[in-house]
């Protein structure tokens, strides 16, 4: 499965000239049989790499969020760090997606052109942004003057499935190693501190053909 | 259970945390020979920090808790304590229970090393203003030392330690023996120049004095600006015990380290009237061992100092050695915070940070200084806060997702400024701890109940640390203020003190000026127990100086035959 994934993962490492090491220990960490047992078919994984890529696209040098493995990375932390209610939501939300868009164009998402997803997309985005405001009204109220905040609350309110998918792109994406690096100007080891410096817009190498 | 194996040493250290690394560094400098009790694991400096030279993308989760972590720990996680980078760090809970009367918060580091691998650094001398706070406002006991008491061993500390700060002249923070202070960002700079200037200078914002080395210091490599501190330093550039008082003490030949040893009780010689030595629980063995030694530095941790007090002497005294003067246990303190103000700066959009600076700025105590008392509440707060720009995790309204979103993600966000507030809090004889008569360990032994709350003085004190910064980020221009408290539970400053404190009057106090149980003065208490009040600043500092002194005294006091 996900040949086309890793074969992008691959080309990109060699189009940056790195290792594939990082990228590849991703795909391979978080493999099927992960997905699988937090109940994914390999159709989930496409699909979310294809929202993965909807939210973060391919741009002139720089890989989308299909090629750092968004699908299988978001499935791992849905796993892992969100709550039964919050991966029961994340779940009917990932086949609602797909059933609301069949409905709306008459075709999958994956196949549709990416004007149309993004567009379906960003109507989403609007709705969690909406329910996301209204989540932290409702909690504030709650809480009050007396009440300590939690990081992690158990009881913390579910969140809108899209902001998940969404937050879980833009984690993933951009602590990617090609993110951190070549995006992000991520040094390991800076050395010293220099709180004044110009800055300097990236370039980046347009993308081979 | 029968102890058998009898070792003798002269000296024994229980804890390995800050105070106690300190005790056994100065202990076996001064040629005697030390047994450092440790109940946890041994955590080897450099090779044993796992994570401090992974990149964020080999962080599996990216550093988010998952599920299983919270679990583990649900006290951590109450607060941000709880990373994926270093949950080994932390106690193991459901090992290591105790009891919330009230809510409190008690993130502890049973391993070698203790909370010295993990804590903020900051690190700040107290000033005759706090020794003197108690007998001037008529609050609990009269501290029995003072400033000059204290001040050649902060600088005895600080010269080995390698404090980075700036003088600044401050009566209320003496200034030390420091290391090239770290610098201002860009944006820190203007805002410390405009709070000065409108605060006719009774407000100031300084770089943070911490514990982080701006230059080679004893060994060890100075900063690299990774800001990872709380992974363990592989170049060894922050102060731990691991990097800087175990080395030393282990160069001597003079220490012995034993982890796994859950000290137990102090054995006391009732005819004596001193105690003998340690009776230890071996967490690999299960077996109970006794160690003998002519001084015993208690250095566990405030809370657990005082629980190894209470179970101490019990044969004499019920509550414990210590309890004469109905004290030990109580008068408990920490640093409540979670209170201050942020917002948007606005400029600076073609500036941006080489480097992740391991500290903050701070704001030394201004209020109930400049005769402005009359606040309805005593004594004050500092802050803690930095400039920064946003990063790809900041919300953009505006935008959806696709390409714009990437694009905007990938740029360096609008520079924030925020300032949390750090406050004393008062010496309440009702906030204590007990032994709880029911719960015990894995081990059988008791476990502490928490019973202890802030009062109207804090939370007076509170509405300022709202108010005032976000006076002060208002008039150094910071747009869009926003106050913020996020509440407090006890404990969350992780600045436990007062448990077992200093005093001038065994009637009223647990220690002398030197740090001696007044019931058995070969016992000598230093960590955060041993406080009389709290003040507003990071108390490491002091714990290690209170330390360094009574080591020097409990030395010179075995040369005199005294001890």
């Amino acid at each position: 499965m996900n040949l086309s994934r890793r074969e992008a993962i691959v080309r990109l490492a060699v189009f940056l000239g790195a290792s594939v090491v990082g990228p590849r220990l991703l795909a391979d960490r978080i493999g099927r049989s992960d997905a699988g047992a937090a109940g994914y078919s390999d159709a989930d994984l496409a699909l979310l790499d294809e929202i993965g890529e909807t939210i973060i696209p391919a741009t002139p040098g720089a890989p989308g969020a299909k090629a750092v493995g968004i699908g299988a990375f978001i499935v791992m932390m849905v796993a892992d760090c969100y709550y039964p209610a919050e991966q029961a939501a994340f779940k009917a939300g990932l086949g609602q997606l797909a059933a609301d868009f069949a409905a709306r164009h008459g075709g999958s998402f994956s196949d549709s052109p990416a004007a149309a997803r993004t567009a379906f997309l960003n109507e989403l985005d609007r709705e969690q942004k909406a329910h996301t405001a209204a989540l932290r009204r409702r909690s504030r109220q709650a809480r009050g003057e007396a009440g300590t905040e939690e990081k992690d609350d158990p009881a913390r309110p579910v969140p809108h499935y899209f902001r998940m998918m969404k937050d879980l792109t833009l984690l993933g994406y951009f602590t990617s190693e090609f993110a951190s690096t070549q995006l992000l100007g991520w040094v390991e080891v800076p050395g010293h501190y220099d709180g004044n410096v110009p800055y300097v817009k990236k370039t980046l190498a347009p993308a081979p053909a | 259970m029968s102890a058998t194996d009898t070792h003798t040493y002269d000296a024994i250290v229980v804890g390995s945390g800050i105070s106690g690394g300190w005790a056994a560094k100065e202990l076996t400098e001064k040629g005697l020979k030390v047994l450092l009790l440790e109940r946890g694991r041994n955590i080897e400096h450099i090779k044993d920090y796992v994570n401090a030279l992974k990149q964020p993308w080999e962080i599996p989760h990216r550093g988010r808790d998952t599920i299983a972590a919270r679990e583990a720990h649900p006290v951590l996680r109450r607060d941000y304590v709880l990373n994926e980078g270093n949950p080994d760090f932390w106690v193991n809970e459901a090992a290591s229970p105790y009891t919330e009367k009230k809510p409190f918060d008690w993130f502890r580091g049973y391993h070698v090393g203790g909370r010295s691998l993990m804590w903020a650094r900051h690190s700040y001398r107290w000033s005759d203003l706090d020794f003197e706070a108690n007998a001037k406002e008529g609050i609990a006991v009269d501290w029995p030392i003072r400033y000059a008491d204290l001040a050649p061993w902060y600088s005895h500390v600080e010269k080995f330690a390698g404090i980075s700060g700036s003088k600044e002249g401050l009566p209320q923070l003496p200034d030390g023996e420091f290391l090239p202070q770290m610098s201002m960002n860009c944006v820190e700079k203007e805002v410390a120049a405009r709070i000065r200037r409108h605060f006719n200078d009774t407000r100031r914002l300084i770089i943070g004095r911490t514990a982080n080395l701006t230059q080679p210091h004893q060994d060890r490599v100075n900063c690299q600006f990774r800001n990872k501190c709380w992974l363990g330093c592989p170049f060894g550039a922050y102060f731990s015990t691991q990097s800087s008082t175990l080395p030393a003490a282990m160069r001597t030949g003079n220490l012995t380290l034993r982890p796994f040893s859950i000290a137990k009780r102090l054995l006391y010689d009732r005819d004596a009237r001193r105690v003998t030595g340690v009776e230890i629980l071996d967490a690999e063995t299960r077996q109970t061992v006794e160690f003998k030694a002519r001084i015993v530095f208690v250095c566990a941790s405030a809370l657990n100092s005082a629980w190894l007090l209470m179970n101490s002497a019990t044969e004499v005294w019920p509550d414990g050695l210590g309890s004469s003067s109905g004290e030990l246990g109580h008068n408990v303190m920490d640093h409540h915070l979670r209170a201050g103000a942020s917002g948007r700066v606005e400029g600076f959009a073609d500036r941006v940070i080489y480097g992740r600076r391991p500290t903050s700025c701070y704001v030394p105590r201004f209020r109930n200084l400049h005769g402005d008392e009359g606040r309805g509440y005593l004594r004050g707060f500092g802050y803690q806060g930095s400039a920064s720009r946003q990063g790809w995790a900041r919300e953009i309204g505006e935008l959806g997702v696709g390409a714009e979103l990437k694009e905007a993600l990938s740029e360096p966000g609008p520079w924030t400024m925020g300032l949390g507030g750090f406050g004393e809090i008062l010496p309440y004889h009702d906030n204590r701890i007990t032994l709880d008569p029911e719960k015990k360990d894995q081990w059988g032994l008791p476990v502490l109940a928490m019973d202890c709350s802030i009062r109207d003085n804090e939370l007076k004190m509170r509405r300022d640390m709202q108010d005032d910064a976000a006076e002060m980020l208002e008039a150094a221009g910071v747009k869009d203020v926003r106050r913020n408290d996020g509440g407090y539970n006890f404990g969350r400053g992780i600045h436990e003190m007062g448990s077992a404190r200093m005093g001038r009057d065994p009637k009223t106090s647990v220690l002398n000026a030197h740090n001696q149980v007044w019931d058995a003065p070969n016992v000598f208490v230093t960590d955060g127990a041993c406080m009389t009040s709290a003040n507003c600043v990071n108390p490491s500092l002091t714990y290690m100086a209170i330390t360094a002194r009574a080591a020097d005294f409990a030395v010179a006091e075995l040369k005199r035959g005294n001890l």
